[in-house]
C-alpha cells in the first residue's frame, strides 16, 4: 500500500512529489505518458507571471503570488535557467490606458511589487522595436521567464532521487473510493493507496467527478504558438503582453530563458482533450496579433509551431485541498495558466497539508539540491576547453545547432528518471531545438539512444511508441 | 594559441577546391577544418551522378566529384582535421574550434576562408499547421538516412518543394521501393533544375503538382496524411481543392540556408536576399583578410562553381596574406529588374581578374527576355534567353578592358528586359 499516489507528471504532480518527498512516505506518481512534462507542462509560454491579473482574493492569485516570489531561489536549487526580466503590459490606444490603471489597482491589491505605469516614451526606450500603436504601459519588474520542461523534470528528479516511484506508461483508468484506502485501476494493474492527489491536467475533473459530488467541469482552452530562431530572440528583452482579454492574458512576444522568441498564444476552447494541433487560422492570428505589439514579427525566422492546452474550469479559479466530501483525496485541478508560476506554491500548501495529515516524519537525509545537465553552449571558451579535458565527449558535437555534446546526451539517458525518447533528449539537452529542428542529428541521437539502451534504433520513438523514427532497416531486405 | 597564414572553415567541395589553390598559390600553411568524420561535404550523400560535368567532362557521383579533391588535398600534405567544429571566429581572426582530441583549439590566423555550406530550411520556417508527428523529415535528412545509415524514413511519401534535394529523393526512394505520391511546389514553376525534373519525376511517372501546397499534415504520433490544396496567384490556398492525401511521411525541401552564424560572429555583413556575406570580386566579406566561398556565399546548383568561386577565394587570400590585395573605390553592381541578386556586388578594377564573373538568380520565371548589361548608362551586353528562372543560376562574364576604357565608371547594372 502506498501513502500517497499521485496521477499526474507534469509540473504540478511533479512539484508536489518533489515537496513530499522530504517525508518518510512511500509515493508513486503515475503518467500515461511515456516522459514526465508530456503535456501542458511542455507547451506554454514559460513566463514567472507576477500576479496583477488573478482575480483579487482568488486561489490564482495567492499561488501566483507565492510562486513567483519562491521561483528565484529554487530555480537555483534545481539549476534550472530562469530569469527576471521583468514584463510589459501594453495599451495600444488611448481608450485602454485606464484599463492598464485598473489592472495596476487590482496587482497592487495581490501585493504585486513595483507595478508602474509608464508613458509611451518610457516604454518604447526600454523596449525600442515596440510598435508606434503603443499608448502606455504597465511595467512589471517581478515577472520572469522560466524553461518549464527543465523546472518539471528538475523536480521530478529530486523526487526521484529522494524515493519517489514514477510509473510512466500507466494510464489510470478507474479510482475507486474505500474505508481507509482508494484502489487506482491503471492498464498496468491496480495499486492500493491512502491518500490520493489528482493532479491530471486537462483530464483532472474525470477523476474528481469518480469519487466527489462536488463536479468539476474542465474545457481544454488551446493556445497555439511561433517559436523563432535565437537569432531574433533579442527582438525584445521583456516579456510584452497586451491587455488581458475574458479569454486569457492575449497574445505575449518574449524572449525564452535559451535565448528564443516565443509569439503567441490563441485562446480557443475545444472539445478534444488530446488536440495539440496547430491551425492555420491559430497561426495567422498569432502573428496578426502580435504585429499590434511589435514593428515587426521576423516570419522567416520561424523554427516551428505548436499548441498546448490550458486545463480550465468552468468556475475560473484552481480547485486546490481536500474535497470536502472525500477525505485523503486531493485536488490540484483546473491549474491552467499561470499554473506554471504557482507549481511550486501549489507543491508546498498540498505537501504542507498532505504530510500533516499523514503525521509525516522529515527524512534527515533529503537532497534538496540538482545539478543539471551540463549547458556546454554556454559555457566560456576556457570552460569549454576544461570540461573537454575531463572528459573528450563533450569535444563531440552531436547537435550543432544548440551545440550539444555527446557526454550531455548520455548524461540526459542516464541521469535520474533519464530521457529514452527523441523529445526527452530535446527536453533535457536542446538537441534538436535549434534551427534545423533536429533534421541533421536525430539519427545520432537515434544511435546513441538505441546504444545506452541496448534497443534497435527502430524501437527509438520521438515521443511515443507509436511514433517511430524509422520504418524500415537496411536496404538490403527489400 | 597556434598560428597558421590561413584557415579553411569547412571542408565540403568549396573548402577543399580554396585549401588546394591556396598551396598552388604559393601558400603552404594551410589547415582546414571540418566538424564531420570525413572531408568532402554534402557530396558524401548525393550518390546520384551528376556532378563534374564541366570541370572534368565527365559525369561523377558526388563521392567520386570529392574524391579528387580529397586525394588531391591529400597528396600536397595540406593539413587538416576532422571531427572538429569551429565554434567561434573573432573579427582579428582567431578561430577557436572543438575536438575530442585537442579539445579546444586556438588558431590565429592571417586570414580565414569560410566555407561552410548551407542547411535545409525546416518545416517551422513554412508553419504548416497540424500536429508534429513523427515522419516530417527535411529532404537532406532522408538522403542520409537511406544513403549513408542504411534506413528508410517510410514507405507512402509526399515530397513538399521541388528543390533539387527533393526530386533526387523522389527519384531514390522511388528505387528503394517507396511509394512516392506527388512533389508539390507553391509556385508555379519548379526550383531545382530542368534535368532533375526529367529525369527523377517524369521518369517514373510521379506528378509534379505545380501551384499546391500541403496545409495540414494529420497523424499524432506517426504522420498519416496531409491536405494538398491548390494556391491561387497570391499563393493562398484554394479552399475548394482541398485533396486528402495518404502518406506516412512528408518530405521537405523548401530550401537551403547559406550557414553564416559564424560569419556572424565575426560581424561579417550579410546580404539580406542571399542570407551569404556581401563580398567583392575578390570573395573578401566586409572584414578585410577573411574570404567565402560555395553555399555559405549563395545556393549553388553546380558544384563544378562551388569548385572555381573557392579556388578564387584561395587564390586572393594568398594575395591578402603577402599583402598584394589593394584596397580602394569599388565600383557598385546593381541587380534591378527581375535579377534578385549578384555575386560579388562590388568590383575594385585594381583587383580584378582579366574576367570576373558574376553570378546571380533571377526572382521570377521568364520566357525569350533579355539579359542586360549596363555600365553607368551605357548599355553594354543584351543576351537573349530563351529562359530564365530562379531554379538556375546565371551568369555573365565582365572582362577587365572595360574598366579601363572608362576610367570613371560608377556602376555595372544587371537586369532582364523584354526587349
Ligand atoms: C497556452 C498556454 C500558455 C500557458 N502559459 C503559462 C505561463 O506563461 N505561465 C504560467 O505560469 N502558466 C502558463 N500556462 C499554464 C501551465 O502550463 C499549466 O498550468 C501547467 O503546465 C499545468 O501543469 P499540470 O501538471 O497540471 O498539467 P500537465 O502538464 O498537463 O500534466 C498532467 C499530467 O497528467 C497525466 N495524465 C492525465 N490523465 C492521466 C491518466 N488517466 N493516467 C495517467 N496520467 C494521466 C498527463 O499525461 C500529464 O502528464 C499556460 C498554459 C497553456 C496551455
Ligand atoms: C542533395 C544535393 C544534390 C546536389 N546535386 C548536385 C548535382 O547533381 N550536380 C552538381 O554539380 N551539384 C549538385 N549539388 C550542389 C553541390 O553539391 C553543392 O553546391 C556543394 O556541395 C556545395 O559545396 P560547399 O563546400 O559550399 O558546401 P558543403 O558541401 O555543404 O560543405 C560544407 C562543409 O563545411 C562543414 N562545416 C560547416 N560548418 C562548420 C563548422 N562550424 N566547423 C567545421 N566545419 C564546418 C560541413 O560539415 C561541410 O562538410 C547538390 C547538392 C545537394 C545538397
Amino acid at each position: 500500500m502506498y501513502d500517497i499516489i499521485i496521477i499526474g507528471a507534469g509540473v504540478v504532480g511533479s512539484s508536489i512529489a518533489r515537496v513530499l518527498s522530504k517525508y518518510k512516505l512511500k509515493i508513486a506518481v503515475l503518467d500515461k505518458e511515456v516522459d514526465i512534462c508530456e503535456q501542458t507542462s511542455k507547451a506554454n509560454s514559460g513566463i514567472v507571471h507576477s500576479g496583477y491579473d488573478a482575480h483579487v482574493g482568488s486561489m490564482k492569485a495567492k499561488m501566483n503570488l507565492r510562486g513567483s516570489k519562491m521561483m528565484e531561489k529554487l530555480c537555483q536549487e534545481l539549476d534550472v535557467p530562469y530569469r527576471r526580466n521583468g514584463s510589459m503590459v501594453l495599451a495600444l490606444s488611448l481608450e485602454d490606458l485606464p484599463k492598464l490603471a485598473i489592472l495596476k489597482t487590482q496587482g497592487d491589491t495581490n501585493g504585486v511589487e513595483g507595478l508602474r505605469i509608464l508613458t509611451r516614451d518610457e516604454a518604447i526606450k526600454m523596449e525600442p522595436n515596440l510598435s508606434n500603436e503603443v499608448a502606455g504601459a504597465l511595467f512589471a519588474p517581478t515577472g520572469g521567464i522560466v524553461d518549464p520542461f527543465k523546472l518539471t523534470i528538475a523536480s521530478a528528479e529530486i523526487a526521484f532521487q529522494n524515493g519517489v516511484e514514477f510509473k510512466l506508461k500507466t494510464k489510470v483508468i478507474d479510482v475507486e473510493k474505500h474505508d481507509d484506502h482508494f484502489v487506482v485501476f491503471t492498464d498496468k494493474g491496480e495499486l492500493i493507496t491512502k491518500v490520493l492527489v489528482n493532479a491530471a491536467g486537462v483530464y483532472a475533473d474525470d477523476f474528481n467527478n469518480q469519487l466527489s459530488a462536488h463536479k468539476l467541469k474542465i474545457t481544454p482552452r488551446k493556445g497555439e504558438y511561433c517559436l523563432f530562431d535565437k537569432q531574433v530572440g533579442n527582438l525584445v528583452d521583456k516579456t510584452i503582453f497586451q491587455l488581458p482579454t475574458n479569454l486569457g492574458k492575449g497574445v505575449l512576444v518574449t524572449p525564452t530563458p535559451d535565448g528564443n522568441l516565443l509569439v503567441g498564444p490563441t485562446a480557443n476552447d475545444i472539445i478534444d482533450k488530446d488536440d495539440i494541433s496547430t491551425t492555420a487560422e491559430g497561426l495567422k492570428s498569432v502573428v496578426d496579433r502580435a504585429k499590434k505589439s511589435v514593428k515587426q514579427i521576423p516570419m522567416g525566422f520561424v523554427i516551428t509551431a505548436f499548441a498546448g492546452l490550458r486545463a480550465t474550469e468552468q468556475n475560473g479559479d484552481f480547485v486546490i485541498g481536500e474535497a470536502a466530501d472525500v477525505p485523503n483525496f486531493y485536488n490540484a485541478a483546473g491549474i491552467e495558466s499561470p499554473g506554471l508560476t504557482s507549481a511550486p506554491a501549489i507543491g508546498e500548501y498540498l505537501g504542507e497539508m498532505i504530510s500533516q495529515k499523514l503525521h509525516a516524519v522529515a527524512k534527515s537525509d533529503y537532497v534538496k539540491i540538482r545539478k543539471d545537465t551540463v549547458r556546454f553552449e554556454s559555457l566560456s571558451l576556457a570552460e569549454k576547453a576544461a570540461i573537454i579535458k575531463e572528459n573528450p565527449e563533450y569535444g563531440k558535437i552531436i547537435c550543432r545547432c544548440e551545440l550539444v555534446t555527446l557526454a550531455q546526451i548520455k548524461d540526459a539517458i542516464h541521469r535520474p528518471l533519464g530521457a529514452t525518447t527523441l523529445d526527452g533528449i530535446k527536453r533535457r539537452t536542446r538537441a534538436g531545438a535549434g534551427r534545423c529542428q533536429a533534421g541533421f542529428c536525430s539519427p545520432r541521437v537515434i544511435e546513441i539512444l538505441a546504444k545506452e539502451l541496448h534497443l534497435d534504433p527502430r524501437e527509438i520513438a520521438k515521443n511515443d511508441n507509436n511514433s517511430v523514427m524509422l520504418i524500415e532497416f537496411d536496404k538490403d531486405s527489400l | 594559441m597556434i598560428n597558421h597564414d590561413i584557415v579553411i572553415i569547412g571542408g565540403g567541395p568549396a573548402g577543399l577546391a580554396a585549401a588546394i589553390s591556396c598551396y598552388e598559390n604559393g601558400n603552404q600553411d594551410i589547415i582546414i577544418l571540418e566538424r564531420d568524420n570525413s572531408l568532402g561535404g554534402i557530396l558524401n550523400q548525393c550518390i546520384h551522378n551528376g556532378f563534374g560535368l564541366h570541370t572534368f567532362k565527365e559525369e561523377l557521383t558526388g563521392p567520386e566529384y570529392a574524391a579528387r579533391y580529397v586525394a588531391k588535398v591529400q597528396s600536397l600534405g595540406i593539413d587538416y582535421r576532422l571531427n572538429t567544429m569551429v565554434i567561434d571566429i573573432s573579427k582579428d581572426k582567431v578561430v577557436s574550434s572543438i575536438n575530442e582530441t585537442d579539445g579546444l583549439m586556438q588558431i590565429q590566423a592571417k586570414a580565414i576562408i569560410l566555407t561552410m555550406g548551407c542547411r535545409e530550411r525546416s518545416r517551422g520556417a513554412l508553419n504548416i499547421p497540424g500536429y508534429r508527428p513523427a515522419g516530417i523529415f527535411s529532404a537532406g535528412t532522408a538522403q542520409r538516412y537511406v544513403n549513408i545509415e542504411g534506413y528508410m524514413p517510410g514507405r507512402q511519401i509526399v515530397i513538399l518543394g521541388s528543390g533539387d534535394i527533393g526530386l533526387i529523393m523522389a527519384r531514390r526512394l522511388t528505387l528503394e521501393g517507396a511509394l512516392v505520391k506527388m512533389v508539390c511546389e507553391i509556385m508555379p514553376y519548379s526550383g531545382g533544375l530542368k534535368r532533375n525534373i526529367v529525369q527523377c519525376l517524369d521518369d517514373y511517372n510521379i506528378p509534379l503538382r505545380l501551384n499546391h501546397t500541403v496545409t495540414k499534415i494529420f497523424g499524432k504520433e506517426r504522420v498519416t496524411g496531409v491536405m494538398v490544396s491548390e494556391v491561387d496567384a497570391f499563393r493562398q490556398p484554394i479552399p475548394s481543392t482541398e485533396e486528402y492525401v495518404e502518406c506516412d511521411t512528408l518530405l521537405l525541401s523548401v530550401g537551403l540556408i547559406p550557414e553564416n552564424e559564424l560569419s556572424r560572429k565575426a560581424e561579417v555583413a550579410i546580404n539580406q536576399k542571399t542570407q551569404g556575406p556581401e563580398v567583392d570580386e575578390s570573395l573578401s566579406t566586409s572584414i578585410p583578410g577573411i574570404f567565402a566561398a560555395g553555399n555559405v556565399l549563395h545556393v549553388h546548383d553546380l558544384v563544378d562553381y562551388v569548385s572555381m568561386e573557392a579556388a578564387l577565394a584561395g587564390k586572393n587570400a594568398v594575395k591578402y596574406v603577402q599583402g598584394l590585395l589593394k584596397t580602394g573605390l569599388s565600383i557598385v553592381i546593381e541587380s534591378k529588374n527581375g535579377v534578385r541578386y549578384t555575386v560579388p556586388g562590388t568590383i575594385n578594377p585594381d583587383n580584378a581578374e582579366d574576367i570576373t564573373v558574376v553570378r546571380f538568380r533571377t526572382s521570377d520565371v521568364y520566357r525569350d527576355a533579355y539579359l542586360s548589361v549596363y555600365l553607368d548608362d551605357e548599355r553594354v551586353m543584351h543576351l537573349k534567353k530563351r529562359i530564365l528562372t530562379p531554379g538556375e543560376m546565371e551568369q555573365i562574364v565582365i572582362p577587365k578592358k572595360w574598366f579601363a576604357e572608362r576610367p570613371n565608371l560608377k556602376k555595372i547594372t544587371i537586369m532582364v528586359e523584354k526587349e
